[in-house]
């Protein structure tokens, strides 16, 4: 029992709506059966019952007058009818005189003349009981339980003198065939309905139940850590299933915000850590850096090197120059003091652009609402321009437009860079402002994560993205005006 | 004034004459009374009959069929018939009250006898003696072979025919009586050997219901008899006419509607055994 309750909804659903289409049938099929039975019945004692009064009526001179014969031909005359389906005809029809004895019967062989009633069975002497007992009307049918026979007694009388009881005698067998044939006729038709209603109801069914166990299905999935699936077939209704599915769809969105945020938190915390690792680095570089680089020059200063000597100081100097430059570059400087971002920088970037975008071939287009100057570092944000721009002329293709968009509002500016070409791959893209995170042969690798760290000093916020054949970086920089 | 009373009662006494000439008009039907001496319900070949015998004797004839012999013989006493087709055991009865006019022939002889009979299924029964407490079916109270022959037998046996069986009922008819035993109804009955042999040829499934247990002696055959007043001319004319049935093609095909032979003029003494029968049994 317990397995057919743990059954899926997809045959838990449509099983149960078919049982409960089949017991309905059953039912009504049931009580159409009772009905017409209760109905042949009812005719059956209808008419038996006026017959029976006919007879009364004209056996009573007769028996008075003890006139067998005579009431043989009474009774006899209306069993000539011989049709042998006919369900009104009586089987047997008897006439009983006061003592309950046999006066006359249409079947003297099998219910001899003069024989007491009692002796010929137990429902005849139970039908005998009856009929003893105090008449209250004048027709009765005697309704005999479990008998095989319906009785239909009446007694002869007139006036209130009574000569004996005319009975009737109806074989059930014989409606049986007629009730069997109704019987059969309100099955074909049950069956027929359930011939219709079941694979509707079958249909129905499934309908209801496939979202469910979709859902069913999703949810545990999700359960188990595995990637939640958006729904191909979405459920578009608004009852509880539609209801349900809706918040469905909102836990799994925000399951996917919270990595994300998660993915972006650990990303920030890392090259946070980056950054005070290289800033540390840095000055500890720089300090001796600085050292050495004023005691070669002061040795070159004071003379009397040989040649030989000269070239390798020069030598050491342009490889501590370049470990300086390297360094710097690393030690994002954003306190520096700057004159305010304005519209005439947006200009100048283009123009130092021009000829790098001439060499791929590809063509810069900058729109900028940009009218006055903002509170915010211009040599910075230039230097952030410029390299989101490199980068996207170099990942361009060939003759294609590289896009910038640049937006102003009361209190942030908001830079957009596009270009089209192949995306950026997954494993570079997590790692994407990370120094010498680039796969590329040429630069130094060091160009977002300047951006990146002077975007962070500026409490602005960046954000990259690479699909379709379209890479978007969006930098949102907190400004406020002319400061 | 005078003129038109005279016109008036001359037209008066025509309309008064008029009717009563029709009235006395000597065209008064022969009126023949019938009972269930012979297997009498076949309607049609009894018409035949009746408009053979119109043609015989040049007048209306009219058949009145009565149930019960007491019945025919008081509408012969009271002159309602002027003939009767009755039993042979009335006919003794009120011979003094009627006249023999004509004995049917069957087989060639004016006798017939009375049968027991018993449903077919009873194989035990060889004499009415082994009838005690049974149902036994009577045709009439005034019929010799359906009533009196088996009460007389019983007498012969020493028994009390009112208290032999356990109930008896009439029938009004032989062949009533056949149907009864057939059914079951009764267990014995006794019965015309003509009316069974008839029914015998003419509806022998009924007859095979029911078996002949003994054959009484032979008694004079149902007799016609005509009332006592009859005129002489018309009781002549009548016998003439039946006599006369063997006679012609008709008048046989007609008989042999009957299964009977033909008739004779007959004689009382045809009857005698009936007669003892009733001075040894006393009346009915």
């Amino acid at each position: 029992m317990r397995r057919l309750f743990n059954l899926s909804f997809r045959y838990k659903v449509p099983l149960w709506g078919s049982v409960l289409i089949v017991v309905a049938a059953l039912t009504v099929s049931a009580a159409l059966m009772a009905q017409a039975y209760d109905d042949l019945r009812n005719d059956l004692l209808t008419s038996s019952a006026g017959l029976a009064r006919t007879l009364a009526k004209n056996l009573f001179p007769v028996m008075l007058n003890d006139e067998v014969w005579r009431a043989y031909e009474i009774i006899r005359a209306p069993l000539h009818g011989e049709q042998a389906d006919d369900l009104i005809q009586p089987e047997m029809i008897l006439a009983l005189d006061q003592q309950q004895k046999v006066f006359v019967t249409t079947q003297p062989n099998g219910v001899p003349m003069l024989a007491d009633v009692r002796q010929l069975g137990a429902e005849y002497a139970q039908l005998a009981e009856r009929i003893a007992a105090p008449a209250t009307s004048d027709a009765a049918a005697v309704e005999l339980s479990g008998a095989h026979k319906i009785y239909v007694a009446v007694p002869i009388s007139d006036d209130g003198e009574r000569v004996g009881t005319v009975v009737i005698v109806h074989s059930k067998d014989k409606f049986l065939p007629r009730f069997r044939s109704k019987a059969l006729r309100a099955t074909l038709t049950g069956l027929l309905v359930l011939a219709l209603l079941l694979p509707i109801n079958w249909y129905w069914g499934q309908r209801m139940a496939i979202p469910v166990v979709q859902l069913a299905r999703s949810i545990g999935k999700v359960a188990q850590g595995r990637p939640a699936e958006a729904f191909s077939t979405a459920y578009p209704y608004q009852d509880e299933l539609g209801q349900l599915f809706e918040v469905y769809g909102m836990m799994v969105k925000a399951l996917h915000d919270k990595k994300l945020m998660e993915q972006e938190m650990i990303r920030s915390e890392r090259l946070a850590a980056i950054g005070r690792l290289s800033a540390g680095l840095a000055h500890e570089i720089n300090n001796p850096l600085g050292g050495m680089l004023i005691a070669l020059s002061n040795l070159k200063r004071r003379g009397g090197h040989d040649e030989r000597t000269l070239k390798t100081v020069a030598m050491i100097e342009r490889g501590l120059a370049q470990i300086k430059d390297s360094v710097s570059a690393m030690l994002v400087e954003a306190k520096v003091k700057s004159r305010n971002f304005g519209p005439q920088d947006v200009e100048d970037v283009h123009t130092l652009l021009s000829g790098e975008a001439h060499k791929r071939p590809v063509e810069i287009n900058i729109d900028s609402d940009l009218v006055t100057s903002l509170a915010l570092p211009a040599n910075l944000v230039r230097q952030i321009l410029m390299n989101l721009l490199l980068n996207a002329i170099q990942a361009a293709e060939e003759y294609s437009t590289v896009r910038c968009t640049m937006r102003q509002s009361t209190e942030r500016l908001s830079i957009e860079t596009e270009n089209t070409g192949p995306p950026i791959p997954e494993e570079v893209m997590s790692h994407l402002f990370e120094p010498f995170a680039s796969g590329r042969e040429n630069g130094h690798g060091l160009g977002l994560w300047i951006t990146y760290q002077i975007v962070s000093q500026l409490g602005g916020q960046v954000a990259a993205e690479s699909h379709d054949g379209l890479t978007r970086f969006s930098i949102s920089l907190p400004a406020g005006e002319n400061i | 004034m005078k003129n038109l009373i005279a016109v008036v009662l001359a037209v008066l006494a025509v309309i008064c004459i008029a009717p009563a000439n029709a009235v006395e008009e000597p065209t008064t039907p022969l009126r023949i009374g019938l009972t269930p001496t012979f297997p009498n319900d076949q309607y049609r070949a009894l018409e035949e009959w009746r408009r053979y015998l119109e043609q015989r004797l040049q007048r209306k004839v009219e058949f009145i069929r009565r149930d019960s012999y007491i019945e025919a013989m008081d509408l012969l006493r009271l002159q309602k018939v002027d003939f009767a087709w009755i039993c042979d055991y009335p006919f003794v009865f009120f011979k003094d009250q009627v006249r023999l006019l004509a004995v049917p022939l069957y087989h060639g002889r004016p006798y017939y006898q009375s049968y027991l009979i018993v449903p077919a299924q009873d194989s035990q029964t060889t004499s009415i003696a082994q009838l005690k407490n049974r149902v036994f079916a009577y045709a009439d109270p005034y019929s010799n072979t359906g009533y009196l022959t088996p009460r007389f037998e019983l007498q012969q046996l020493g028994e009390s025919p009112a208290h032999f069986f356990s109930k008896t009922f009439f029938t009004w008819g032989h062949r009533k009586t056949v149907e009864a035993v057939a059914a079951g109804l009764a267990q014995g009955g006794a019965v015309s050997s003509h009316v069974w042999d008839t029914l015998a040829k003419v509806k022998p499934e009924l007859t095979a219901a029911t078996r002949i247990v003994s054959k009484s002696p032979e008694y004079g055959f149902p007799p016609f008899v005509a009332r006592a007043t009859i005129s002489d001319a018309e009781f002549n004319a009548m016998q003439r006419a039946l006599l006369a049935m063997s006679q012609d093609e008709f008048g046989r095909r007609l008989l042999g509607g009957l299964n009977l032979d033909g008739f004779v003029a007959g004689d009382p003494h045809f009857y005698d055994r009936v007669d003892q029968m009733i001075r040894a049994y006393g009346k009915p």
